[in-house]
């Protein structure tokens, strides 16, 4: 058993501040913009953060607080703040996330909403409460998401009609890339049944280079789509750790529609690898009576194949895997699949359910040769990560550091990839990202195996 | 082409030179709502002490404070690298209900055990100034029992501007220096300061200093250390760069230890240059080290004039818009573009001055536009406007150049090369060439629009 320090600073985090999360997940709705009431730096450093992700124009606006606003409460800078954003970029909602700051000195933000009639003009005035010192960047997102749906399908539109005859899901995939996000797109499209995905910023967060100026870029799940979540047949939400907690109490976007309409939402954690996939797709079948398409067994059987080609390079490595906790258990139950042992399972977070999400979907063979760690730094991961020798670490950009001193490499998935291109574009779901990661993995190995061996075969 | 609109309240911060004749409003808040490119006090302080390598840099507040500058910049260091981690003391709701000082107490100490700093910095998060944590307390407390300098930075985001934070890492400067009191004087010797060693700049400086018989006792804060930092009242003359982050350590200097200051810049030939024969005339008894300089300039720049004119050949005629943190900047770029033969259609900067502004509108040519804590909107208006084919900026500029196919460079502390003195002139040359003329614009639409029309 590898020993533990515990520092009180945090040295190196694994994980960022609760607004980081919700905006994003503003970022992908039509026509939105974040504002969040704070200070001005907190934006600034979160448009950085993102930017140097996404590689994209993220604005994210902020009620600005001086030295009065901290003193006199931040109403008339919030105002004022919705104002602006609705003069300069008209948008069709304002995302509002709170930071410390407003809710240390406890502004009633819902209050001031409500005396502005919820609305600017046009624009919806949707907010989330996410105070930094509560949680990360997940479950900003994860709050940010059950916000909108809130507030666009209220108790009192219950008695609503609803078409019977039209099948339409609800799918929250949590926090994935926009290349996952895509090929979610594509597989509903490929069984015919419309899915209401929320959020999505695949298409704003990754357009095309433009002939004019957008203020806010085209993409974004439609509100006219999320004003009709309450008609759907089904919701989908991935994310195991998602799933504990709502069973433990936590109302997520889909435990929301579920109390509300009735509508049964499935759980079920991030589809990474074949058994996770499989039973996507089996739920998926169930739900909607739709067959998988040939082409995604096709994907599936080459993948098999190709774990065979595969197995000795990787069967009993091990690996370092870290990020959030739901991303963390899901690429932990692929490894384990393929006979990767994730000596270390590691994330920022403290759900206090990440023990549990590992042991659901872990062998227990495997299960018994890992550690799990909540509320973990890097360093700490680090100092770990020296006794168990890993042949790789899997997991964010933030790792490299980790990475280097161990001298083994760095499998880059996740969020934030900062020191290369295409984070936006890695694929780590399906069959297909199951592929790509595999491929990656074992490619990685080799890559390392070749560059320390004194020979340098050209062949595996 | 969709128009795009001034806040009003913004109109006044904008200034095209040859239309408008007012002075342009600067020195204010970010106004609420209108995505202002600028971060916050904290991120002043944090620029100006990054770079010292052996000091414990521990953020006080919530994680995302310290999470964002986690090794954001290209700073470098001959040694440790302490200066690349990022400490928080990640403050959770309890300590904001009850107060952090006992953990902030509690991980300094921990920290100082296990990294051996030789001080300890402790910059106040907004949340810090909210719940009114003594942090000042709790360092001397730390101070006692460590036996090391332990200094709080007065850096809580919401109390003034990124201005302010230059100002908090100042005095926690000036206190270091000042712990030494007045020392004898070493010979013909400077303090650099305002120089933060991106991409080993103030290697490259130091180098210069070196040949031409200069001592440096101290770089504030490039490569720097707590040891050479407290010595720095044993030097005859303060050079300061990027004037806007710490002139004011500076001016206390010279009313404390009496040692004249000269603002000067590295960027561009005729900046470098320039600077080197202020510092060599200041030490004008010594005729020696004005030969040495001279020889130096000369030899420097005839290694780099070829190759920069060849680059001019490519980008004469060729609009730049400039924005950048401070306005200093904007002043020495527009005169290493204009070495490069191109035109400045925009300039502007977060934190300019009246008086910068002043200056930056004698500096550019009619109908370029001067805009003071611009947003992402008005940047991409007058690009547009302007038609610019390079910008020059940081992280959160480059996308709005890029989606509108323009060539980007990057000029901020974050970047990896170093553009400072005369080899840097030719990198910045080589950067802006590669951007400016790489053949993919040819296949952006706003550029296929153009070529159509
Ligand atoms: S104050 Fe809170 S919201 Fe702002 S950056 Fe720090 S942790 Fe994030
Ligand atoms: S909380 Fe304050 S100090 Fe921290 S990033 Fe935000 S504005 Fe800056």
């Amino acid at each position: 058993m590898i020993q533990k320090h515990n520092y009180t600073a945090t040295q190196n985090a694994c994980k960022t501040c609760t607004p980081l999360g919700a905006a994003l997940a503003f970022n992908g709705i039509e026509k939105t913009v974040p504002l969040l009431h704070g200070s001005q730096g907190c934006s600034t450093y979160m448009r950085r953060y993102l930017i140097s992700h996404f590689k994209e124009p993220i604005d994210i606006a902020s009620s600005n607080f001086s030295e009065e606003t901290a003193v006199f409460g931040g109403a008339a800078n919030l105002k004022l703040a919705i104002e602006n954003i609705s003069k300069q970029y008209k948008p069709s909602m304002i995302g509002i996330a709170s930071t410390c700051l407003s809710e240390t000195i406890g502004d009633d933000v819902p209050m001031i909403l409500n005396e502005m009639g919820s609305y600017a003009g046009s624009t919806a005035l949707v907010y989330v409460s996410t105070p930094s010192y509560t949680g990360t960047h997940i479950d900003g997102f994860h709050h940010a998401v059950r916000a909108i749906v809130d507030r666009f399908n209220p108790v009192s539109k219950k008695a609503g009609y609803r078409p019977k005859h039209k099948q339409i899901i609800n799918l929250f995939p949590g926090m994935l890339s926009n290349e996952d996000i895509r090929h979610l797109k594509e597989i509903f499209n490929d069984i015919k049944i419309e899915a209401i995905i929320l959020p999505d910023y695949s298409e704003r967060l990754e357009g095309p280079s433009w002939l004019e100026y957008q203020a806010i870029q085209e993409g974004g799940t439609p509100l006219r789509k999320i004003k009709k979540m309450r008609l759907s047949t089904k919701s989908l939400e991935f994310g195991s750790i998602l799933g504990l907690s709502v069973k433990k109490g936590t109302e997520s976007a889909g435990s929301l529609l579920e109390k509300r309409f009735g509508i049964r939402c499935v759980r079920m954690g991030i589809p990474i690898g074949v058994k996770a996939t499989d039973l996507f797709f089996k739920q998926i079948e169930k739900i909607t009576g739709k067959p998988t398409p040939e082409k995604y067994q096709k994907q599936k059987g080459r993948l098999i194949d190709s774990y065979v080609d595969g197995n000795k390079y990787i069967s009993q490595r091990k690996a370092v895997i870290y990020g959030e906790e739901d991303f963390v258990t899901s690429l932990a139950g692929f490894l384990g699949e393929i006979g990767i042992i994730p000596v270390l399972c590691a994330s920022g977070g403290k759900s206090g359910f990440f023990k549990q999400s590992l042991k659901d979907i872990l062998s227990k063979n495997i299960y018994k040769q890992i550690n799990v760690r909540e509320d973990m730094d890097f360093t700490q991961m680090e100092e770990h990560a020296k006794f168990l020798k890993p042949d790789f670490i899997i997991g964010n950009s933030k790792g490299y550091k980790m990475a280097r001193s161990l001298k083994v490499p760095l499998v880059r998935v996740g969020f934030p990839i900062h020191d290369r291109v295409g984070g936006t574009r890695i694929l780590h779901i399906g069959y297909q990202g199951t592929q790509r990661l595999f491929d990656t993995i074992i490619n990685a190995l080799l890559h390392s195996r070749q560059e320390s061996s004194k020979v340098g075969y050209s062949y595996m | 082409m969709k128009n795009i609109s001034v806040l009003k309240e913004r109109e006044k911060h904008i200034f095209q030179k040859g239309k408008d004749n007012f002075d342009i409003s600067c020195e204010k808040k970010s106004l609420a709502g209108a995505v202002s490119q600028r971060a916050c006090v904290f991120c002043g302080s944090r620029v100006v002490l990054y770079p010292i390598a052996d000091a414990l840099h521990i953020i006080h507040g919530p994680i995302g404070c310290a999470s964002y500058t986690w090794d954001i910049r290209g700073a470098l260091s001959s040694g440790p690298e302490l200066h690349r981690m990022s400490f928080s003391t990640d403050l959770s709701e309890t300590d904001v209900i009850f107060g952090g000082e006992m953990k902030l107490e509690k991980a300094l100490l921990e920290l100082i055990d296990k990294y051996s700093p030789k001080a300890a910095f402790v910059y106040g998060t907004c949340i810090v100034g909210l719940i009114g944590d003594d942090v000042e307390s709790v360092c001397r407390k730390v101070e006692k029992i460590t036996k090391i300098p332990v200094l709080p930075v007065h850096s809580e985001g919401f109390k003034g501007t990124k201005k302010d934070g230059y100002k908090a890492a100042c005095d926690v400067l000036f206190n270091l220096i000042n712990r030494n009191g007045i020392q004898k004087k070493v010979p013909q010797s400077i303090n650099i300061l305002g120089e933060f060693n991106i991409g080993g700049e103030t290697w490259m400086i130091k180098e210069y200093y070196k040949k031409m018989g200069i001592n440096v006792v101290s770089v504030m804060s490039g490569d720097g250390r707590v040891k050479d930092v407290t010595m720095a009242s044993s030097a005859c003359l303060n050079v300061v760069q990027c004037s806007g982050s710490v002139t004011h350590l500076a001016k206390k200097m010279e009313e404390e230890y009496g040692i004249p200051f000269i603002r000067v810049s590295y960027f561009g030939i005729e900046d470098t240059s320039d600077a080197l024969y202020r510092v060599a005339s200041f030490f004008k008894e010594n005729s020696e080290i004005l030969k040495r300089t001279e020889e130096l300039v000369r030899k420097e720049v005839k290694a780099i004039v070829p190759g920069l004119s060849q680059i001019k050949k490519d980008l004469t005629g060729k609009k730049a818009a400039i924005y950048v943190g401070g306005a200093f900047k904007a002043f020495s770029l527009i005169k290493a573009l204009k070495h490069l033969g191109m035109e400045v259609i925009l300039a502007g900067s977060q934190t300019g001055t009246t008086e910068d502004y002043k200056i930056l509108r004698g500096m550019c040519s009619k109908g370029t536009i001067i805009l003071d804590d611009a947003n992402p909107l008005e940047l991409a208006k007058y690009i547009m406007e302007k038609d610019a084919d390079l910008f020059i900026g940081g992280v959160k500029e480059r996308p709005i150049a890029y989606k509108l196919g323009i060539g980007f460079c990057d000029h901020n502390h974050e970047r990896k090369i170093p553009l400072a003195g005369f080899v840097g002139m030719q990198n910045f040359a080589i950067e802006v060439h590669q951007t400016v003329t790489s053949p993919i614009w040819d296949l952006v639409p706003r550029r296929l629009k153009k070529a159509k029309q």
